[in-house]
């Protein structure tokens, strides 16, 4: 009975300190509103620089009602799935090519260790070259997550418990069986863990390709808000954005928690 | 003559690393026969384990030959069974997926395995734990399960190298009668690789001791009991012979420091 007490009372201490924490949470955000909003009305701070939060929620109601909102929002979005999944793929075909032949890998090593190193915002201007104002955006994308996706999972394979893959070997599998059915379930926890990577990453290369040469997207918005000094367009442009970074990340989160469930994997915090 | 199951003919093996070669074997000869237990003893380092991965073909012997049955061993084999030290199930497949894992990749009947697999599942007192993922095991019940995948294959010859090892004595105790009566109830040839004498004499026909490295046959013992059949490992510890064997075996190893 006591015992029983004891974990309701625990567990009522547990509740209570979630909701302290989520209501924090809201208190932060509104109080920083708050505070914005009273700065720029009351001249704190010069509104022209900083726009205002009734300002931001305007532009934002009349982009919706004019439509350029789901314009920007569907290109930049469309823009980020396909260099996420362009680069994944390449980045997870390369990987494997590197651990079906490891003198490719020797090979390659310290290429891939530079261009690792090397920020690929500096390529932008040569993929805008190379690709004109249409592609770049996607070059720009694919070549911030590629790199990174090939390392994490080549490093990732090659930390699979060697006597799971000598149990395979002496079952006679070949290459390809060792491959499917030991080397890449095994490596699944990495290959999640470079999904979250990879979406923050090729927002970053969207917006900034977008920076450089878009004519349509959020980076767009961005950077013309700037030159025509429109404060408000910046600012709900970088509000969008972090709205939608915060959802493809909860999106791949999810992702994750269901091919854990599905395939009985140890989930990677 | 019966022909051996298993033989090797003048083995040397010899590992060649950046600093140099490490000679492993030097001229091993040995024969099993169909149905035998053998145990091979040895100092550590001495090449125990070379033997097995020998046997099993994934390391070729620098010279000499190694034989199945008359035939040279090219690679690996669907007639050998490799069981390792500790069991390294797959955690993303339940038992009975990783138990069917040799069978998936050697392309076999999978109806008939899966049979074989569900029989030997009830031998092995797993058959609840059919559809459990190995984080749900204990270490005895993983050690079972990956008895049962190296039997799923149905192999004639078993290489066990020190797969009691990494176990707590008990469950040591227990699983080496289970897996000696599995093995003779399926008349099956088993090479095991121990450092634990009193397994070896336990569980075998004939113990070889092995000289330390490079390793060569130091000496071969029959191990017989007195009485109509052959007591079981636990029995067998405590059979009036079993100090005798023990004594002299271990009078025979090479013990290091001295």
């Amino acid at each position: 009975m006591q015992e029983e007490q004891l974990v309701a009372r625990y567990r009522r201490a547990q509740r209570r300190r979630r909701w302290a924490v989520t209501a924090a949470q809201a208190a932060l955000l509104a109080g920083f509103l708050v505070l914005w909003e009273l700065a720029a009305d009351r001249y704190w701070v010069n509104p022209m620089l900083t726009s205002r939060p009734s300002a931001v929620w305007r532009t934002l109601l009349n982009m919706a009602a004019s439509g350029s909102l789901w314009l920007h929002v569907g290109i930049t979005l469309q823009e980020t799935l396909a260099g996420f999944g362009i680069g994944m793929g390449l980045g997870m075909g390369i990987a494997v090519a590197l651990w079906w032949w490891p003198a490719l890998a020797e090979v390659l090593d310290p290429y891939l260790v530079v261009l690792n190193a090397l920020p690929k915002i500096a390529l932008g201007p040569i993929f805008y070259i190379w690709l004109g104002h249409q592609w770049s955006v996607y070059g720009m994308a694919v070549a911030i997550s590629v790199i990174v996706t090939i390392v994490m999972l080549h490093a990732g394979f090659g930390e699979v418990e060697a006597n799971q893959v000598l149990v395979m070997r002496t079952f006679g599998a070949t290459r390809a069986q060792i491959l499917q059915k030991v080397v890449i379930p095994a490596s699944l926890p990495t290959l999640m863990a470079a999904l979250k990577v990879n979406i923050g990453l090729t927002l970053v290369g969207v917006i900034v390709g977008e920076f450089l040469s878009a004519r349509a997207g959020l980076g767009y918005l961005i950077i013309y808000g700037g030159q025509v000094f429109q404060m408000q367009l910046v600012m709900t442009s970088v509000v969008i954005l972090a709205l939608i970074s915060a959802l493809l990340y909860l999106a791949v989160t999810w992702a994750e928690r269901l091919v854990s469930r599905l395939l009985h994997l140890p989930t990677r915090s | 003559m019966r022909r051996p199951r298993i033989a090797l003919e003048e083995v040397s093996l010899t590992y060649l690393s950046p600093r140099g070669a490490t000679p492993a074997l030097a001229g091993v000869s040995l024969a099993v026969y169909p149905g035998e237990f053998i145990s091979i003893v040895g100092p550590s380092g001495c090449g125990k384990s070379t033997i097995l991965s020998l046997i099993a073909g994934i390391l070729k012997p620098t010279s000499g030959r190694v034989l199945l049955d008359g035939e040279p061993v090219t690679g690996p084999s669907q007639r050998v069974g490799y069981m390792l030290q500790r069991d390294y199930l797959f955690e993303w497949r339940t038992v009975r997926e990783n138990c069917m894992i040799g069978p998936e990749v050697q392309g076999q009947d999978r109806a008939r395995a899966g049979r074989r697999v569900t029989r030997l599942l009830h031998k092995t007192g797993l058959a609840a734990f059919a559809d459990a993922y190995p984080d749900q095991l204990s270490g005895g019940m993983r050690q079972r399960a990956a008895l049962v995948r190296t039997l799923a294959i149905d192999p004639d010859i078993l290489l066990l190298d020190e797969p009691f090892s990494a176990l707590d004595f008990q469950t040591k105790l227990v699983l080496a009668d289970e897996m000696w009566s599995l093995l003779k109830s399926e008349q099956k040839t088993a090479l095991l690789v121990t450092h634990d004498i009193s397994e070896a004499i336990s569980m075998s026909d004939r113990v070889i001791v092995l000289s330390q490295r490079p390793g060569r046959v130091k000496s071969v013992h029959e191990i017989t009991f007195a009485g109509p059949e052959r007591p079981v490992p636990f029995k067998a510890r405590g059979a009036p012979e079993y100090g005798g064997y023990f004594q002299r075996i271990w009078s025979e190893l090479d013990q290091p420091g001295r």
